[in-house]
C-alpha cells in the first residue's frame, strides 16, 4: 500500500498558498493597475521576479529570512509558527513562486476593465466595496479564475524552494515533487512512476481547465462584437 | 439656481477652466471632441477632482477647494448616462434597474418601483435579458431607467446618441425628449452634434479648448454665435477673416468684398461667418457677382461651391445650399446676403 501522505501534503500546501496568493495577488494587481507608469514598471519587476528566478534562489532568500536564527524566523517561532522543516514552510515557498502568476493574470484582467462601469455604479450610490466584488470582480472573473488555477498548479508542482526550506521527511514534509526525487534517488522505479503519473494527471486537469476558461472568455468577447 | 459650476482642472497640457450655471432646464454643452466637455461632467459627478473651484447643486456644496469639501460620487445624487450605457454585465435588465434602487430599504417597494420603470420605458418584455443581447435603443432605455429610479437631482447625458446610426438617433432623440418631460430636475447634455443640441436643448453653452464661450438660449446662439469656434460648432460653413471699415460695414480680404451688417461692428472683430443657407440670388443687399463651381445634389437640397468675382485665388471656395425647389434654370451670376445674416465673430 502506497502512503498517500505526499499527495495530501501537496494539496494542503497548494490550497492554503492559493488562498493567500488569491487575495494578495488581486490586491497588488488592483493597486498596480491604477499606478503611474514608472511606479508600475518598478513594482512589476519586483513582483514578477520570482517567476524567472531559479526556485533555489527563492529558497535561499527564504532561508535567510525565516531561518531559525534569523530575526524574522525567531519572531515567528515566538508566536508559534515554525517554517523551516515544517509544512507551513512549504506554503511560504509556494506563495512566493505562485504569486507572480496570479498578480500578472489579474492585472491584465483589471486593466481591460471598463472603468465606466465602476463610475456608473458610484453615481448610482453603490458602495465601492459592492462595486469591487459585484461588478469589477464579476467582469474580470475569467482572468482571475485562470490566474488562480495557474497559481494553484504552480504551487502544487513547487520543488526547488520547497526542498530547501522544508526538506524531505516522510510523513511530515514530503510532497509529491520531493517524493518523486527521493524515490528516483533510491531506485524505487515503480514508486516514482506512480507519483509521476499522479503529477501528470493533476497538471493535465489544470491545463484543461485553463484552456476551457480561455475559450469561454473568447466566445464572450466574440459575442460583444 | 440649480447648478453652479466654477472649476479649474489641469491634465497635462490641457487646462479646463469653466464657469456656468444650469437651471431646472435642458441645457447643452456643444464642443468638439477633446474640448473638455466630458471632463466637466466627470468633475460634477465626482469622478474627477478639479484642482480648484466650487460646484453647488440646489444649495448643496458638492465641491469646494477652499473649504476642502469633495463629496464622493455616491453622495452627490447626480445621474450620469454614459455613451456606452455602462450596463453591468451578467445582470439582467431588471437587475440593472434594481441597482439604482439600493438606497430603498424595503424590498417590496424596490420591486414595485423597478416594475413601474420597466413599464414606463416599455422594456418589460426584455426585463430578463442580459445587456449583451440588447439593441442600442434598449440598452439606452435600461441605462436611463437605472438612473431615473435613483431619483437624481441632476441628470447628465454624455454624448448619448453618438454611437447610434442616423435613423435610430433621431428616433431615440424624440423618445428621450418625451421620457424626460416628466423629470423635474435639471438636465445637462454634452454633444458635438449641433442638430441634436438644437432639437433638445433650451439653452446652450459652447466649449472650446477647455473654455466655456457663450452660454445663450439655443436659438439666440445659432443666430449670433459671437466667436469663431461657436460659429464652426453651430455649423457655419463659410468663415473668413474680416476687419471693421464702418459702423455697419466690414471688409473681407479673402473674398475681396465689403459687407453691410445689421449689428454695429465693435472693435476687435476677427472674422465674419455666412451660413451656406443664407445666400440667395434674389436679395439685393450684399449682392456680389459670383462664379459657380462644383455642384452636388442631395435628396432634398443642392450644394454649390462658388467664388466671388475678385476672390483671393488661394482661399477656399464658398458654400451655398438651397432647396431643390429653389434651383434656378441657369446658375445665378450674383448672390446676396441679408445684413442680419452676416455673423460678426470676435
Amino acid at each position: 500500500m502506497i502512503d498517500l501522505f505526499p499527495l495530501w501534503n501537496s494539496l494542503r500546501i497548494a490550497a492554503v498558498s492559493s488562498v493567500i496568493v488569491f487575495f494578495t495577488g488581486i490586491f497588488a494587481a488592483y493597486k498596480a493597475a491604477r499606478m503611474p507608469r514608472l511606479l508600475k514598471g518598478i513594482l512589476d519587476v519586483i513582483l514578477t521576479l520570482p517567476l524567472v528566478l531559479p526556485p533555489t534562489v527563492c529558497g535561499w532568500v527564504l532561508l535567510r529570512l525565516f531561518g531559525n536564527r534569523r530575526p524574522v524566523g525567531q519572531l515567528l517561532t515566538q508566536i508559534g509558527i515554525r517554517l523551516v522543516m515544517n509544512w507551513p514552510g512549504g506554503v511560504a515557498a509556494a506563495v512566493v513562486v505562485a504569486f507572480p502568476l496570479m498578480y500578472r493574470t489579474a492585472r491584465g484582467a483589471f486593466e481591460s476593465f471598463d472603468e465606466n462601469l465602476a463610475w456608473a455604479g458610484q453615481t448610482l450610490g453603490l458602495s465601492n466595496t459592492w462595486i469591487f466584488w459585484r461588478i469589477r470582480m464579476r467582469a474580470c472573473r475569467q482572468g482571475i479564475l485562470a490566474g488562480t488555477v495557474l497559481a494553484f498548479a504552480r504551487a502544487l508542482g513547487e520543488y526547488g524552494a520547497t526542498s530547501m526550506l522544508i526538506g524531505y521527511t516522510p510523513g511530515r514534509t514530503a510532497t509529491v515533487s520531493t517524493t518523486v526525487y527521493q524515490l528516483w534517488r533510491t531506485n524505487d522505479e515503480s514508486g516514482a512512476l506512480f507519483w509521476v503519473a499522479v503529477n501528470l494527471a493533476i497538471s493535465a486537469v489544470v491545463l484543461l481547465a485553463v484552456n476551457l476558461l480561455e475559450k469561454r472568455n473568447r466566445r464572450q468577447e466574440w459575442h460583444l462584437k | 439656481m440649480a447648478l453652479e459650476v466654477n472649476i479649474v482642472k489641469r491634465l497635462g497640457d490641457f487646462c479646463l477652466r469653466t464657469a456656468f450655471s444650469c437651471e431646472k432646464e435642458f441645457m447643452g454643452i456643444l464642443g468638439a471632441s477633446g474640448s473638455g466637455k466630458s471632463l466637466t461632467l466627470k468633475c460634477i459627478a465626482g469622478i474627477e477632482k478639479p484642482d480648484r473651484g466650487r460646484i453647488v447643486l440646489d444649495g448643496k456644496v458638492l465641491f469646494d477647494s477652499e473649504k476642502k469639501i469633495n463629496l464622493p460620487p455616491q453622495q452627490r445624487r447626480v445621474g450620469y448616462l454614459f455613451q456606452t450605457c455602462a450596463l453591468f454585465p451578467g445582470m439582467t435588465v431588471r437587475q440593472n434597474i434594481l441597482c439604482g434602487l439600493r438606497r430603498e430599504k424595503d424590498r417590496e417597494i424596490r420591486e414595485k418601483l423597478a416594475d413601474e420603470m420597466l413599464g414606463l420605458l416599455r422594456i418589460r418584455d426584455i426585463a430578463g435579458q442580459k445587456p449583451e443581447t440588447l439593441s442600442g435603443g434598449q440598452a439606452q432605455r435600461t441605462a436611463l431607467g437605472r438612473i431615473l429610479v435613483n431619483k437624481p437631482d441632476l441628470l447628465m447625458l454624455d454624448e448619448p446618441f453618438s454611437a447610434l446610426d442616423a435613423h435610430l438617433r433621431l428616433k431615440l432623440q424624440t423618445e428621450l425628449k418625451n421620457l424626460l418631460t416628466g423629470y423635474g430636475g435639471g438636465i445637462l447634455m454634452v454633444t458635438h452634434d449641433r442638430d441634436e443640441a438644437y432639437r433638445l436643448c433650451s439653452r446652450l453653452g459652447v466649449m472650446d479648448r477647455g473654455q466655456m464661450l457663450a452660454v445663450k438660449e439655443t436659438k439666440a446662439l445659432f443666430a449670433d454665435p459671437e466667436t469663431r469656434a461657436a460659429a464652426v460648432l453651430t455649423g457655419c460653413k463659410n468663415i473668413a477673416g474680416a476687419r471693421r471699415t464702418g459702423e455697419r460695414e466690414v471688409f473681407v480680404p479673402e473674398w475681396n468684398i465689403h459687407l453691410v451688417t445689421e449689428k454695429t461692428v465693435r472693435d476687435g472683430l476677427q472674422a465674419v461667418g455666412i451660413r451656406a443657407h443664407d445666400f440667395q440670388p434674389g436679395i439685393p443687399e450684399n449682392r456680389f457677382p459670383v462664379r459657380i463651381g462644383q455642384e452636388m445634389e442631395e435628396p432634398f437640397e443642392w450644394i454649390s461651391e462658388f467664388r466671388f468675382a475678385d476672390q483671393d485665388p488661394g482661399s477656399p471656395a464658398v458654400w451655398w445650399r438651397y432647396s431643390r425647389a429653389a434651383r434656378p434654370e441657369t446658375p445665378p451670376q450674383a448672390l446676396g446676403v441679408l445684413p442680419e445674416k452676416v455673423l460678426l465673430l470676435y
